[in-house]
């Protein structure tokens, strides 16, 4: 079956508490989710309280100034700190989004954070992304030409196909909707979920690419692709303001669309 | 534990080509049954009377009892197809497989019963 509760060992228990500083006036509550792979204890939930003046606007700012100055042992991934790389993805306020670009006053008092639902933790809010990777390099997202390249210029397409794929391939593989994609929870051993399944369309509609067929074929699968059931979580909660279900939508009208 | 690279376990045992059909078959019966339980939950609510006679005359009629299995058995197609996704989200391995056959099994069950109602009714017993 599948599993609705996490093991026993990996319910967070109740952890820290750091209070703020004595004169904080605007005080934000940031309830984070710590674990640790070499202590042998279950994770727990540490409670930090910030001077909100004290520090920048957005939930990455916090977990810095946190790592900095309060808990140096506070392990997250983050990069670009403008919404690009795709690092700081978690899971805040109930919803997975990209912690440079979340505000933590639209959140409010209080910022629960934990790692992205459902996927193995390494450390903290470090979750392994092995397979994600590995079904995003599965779709092969490369340009399958059977035709030679023109001789003195590049691929040319016209402005519609080019605008094709301008959503899609803005995707920035953060993880945020795969990971909320609760047939993505229940059978992400088989369904590539919705990051991957996106990647795949973006290259299924490039005007340019001879493989449509080819990729359909790899895609045509009860289970790599016909999990999704448009629960629209994806949508709903990518930072970036993509449309994965749609893309999903457009290859399943694409595989009704081959045999009639 | 396995030695088997992230990428192999992803590309398994490959695509099975299937699925489309069944997509494609729930969406169709899904469209069909718009008309079909209209029909059956006007025709049942507008009866004169719900008496044994009466009821059993109005299925004996030819077009109400056609339209009755029609109705059955896509209600049932639509139900057996729905109820596969559902089995194949949450079961894992072995029991998978035979949920699947079972619930198969009782659908079809289902199917033979409500036909075999509906045609003793109006052809008589």
């Amino acid at each position: 079956m599948a599993e609705f509760r996490l093991p026993k060992n990996s319910r967070p228990t109740e952890g820290k508490h750091y209070p703020a500083p004595e004169g904080a006036t605007n005080v934000r509550r940031f309830v984070v989710y710590r674990y640790d792979p070499d202590a042998e204890q279950p994770p727990r939930m540490d409670t930090y309280d910030i001077d909100a003046d004290n520090c920048g606007p957005m939930v990455l700012d916090a977990l810095i100034k946190i790592k900095n100055e309060i808990d140096p042992s506070l392990t997250f991934r983050r990069s670009c700190r403008e919404g690009i790389c795709g690092s700081c993805a978690m899971n805040i306020g109930g919803g997975n989004t990209l912690a440079c670009i979340k505000s933590a006053e639209d959140i409010g008092d209080t910022v629960a954070i934990y790692p992205l639902p459902h996927m193995p933790v390494i450390k903290d809010l470090v979750p392994d992304l092995t397979n994600f990777y590995a079904q995003y390099a599965s779709i092969k997202p490369w340009l399958q030409s059977k035709t030679p390249p023109p001789p003195t210029t590049e691929r040319l397409q016209t402005k519609e196909e080019q605008e094709r794929i301008d959503e899609p391939s803005a995707c920035i593989l953060c993880a945020c909707c795969s990971t909320s994609c609760p047939s993505y929870w229940w059978n992400s051993d088989r369904y590539l979920g919705p990051a991957a399944l996106m990647a795949a369309y973006r290259w299924l509609v490039d005007s340019r690419d001879d493989a449509t067929g080819e990729r359909l074929d790899e895609l045509e699968d009860p289970f790599k692709l016909y999990r999704c059931h448009t629960i629209m979580n994806c949508t709903q909660t990518c930072p970036k303001g993509l449309n994965p279900a749609k893309a999903i939508a457009e290859t399943k009208k694409l595989m009704a669309k081959r045999r009639h | 534990m396995s030695m088997k690279s992230p990428l192999g376990k992803v590309l398994g045992l490959g695509s099975a080509k299937e699925g489309t059909e069944h997509w494609w078959t729930q969406r169709v019966t899904a469209v069909a049954m718009v008309p079909l339980m209209l029909w059956f939950v006007i025709s049942t609510l507008t009866m004169p009377s719900y008496d044994f006679a009466a009821v059993s005359a109005w299925i004996a009629t030819p077009l109400n009892a056609v339209l009755l299995l029609l109705t059955s058995g896509t209600l049932l197609y639509h139900s057996a197809l729905g109820t596969q996704v559902v089995i194949e989200d949450y079961v894992k391995g072995f029991a998978k497989v035979v949920t699947l056959i079972l619930a198969r099994f009782a659908y079809f069950a289902l199917g033979a019963a409500a036909a075999f109602a509906i045609l003793r009714v109006s052809l008589g017993s």
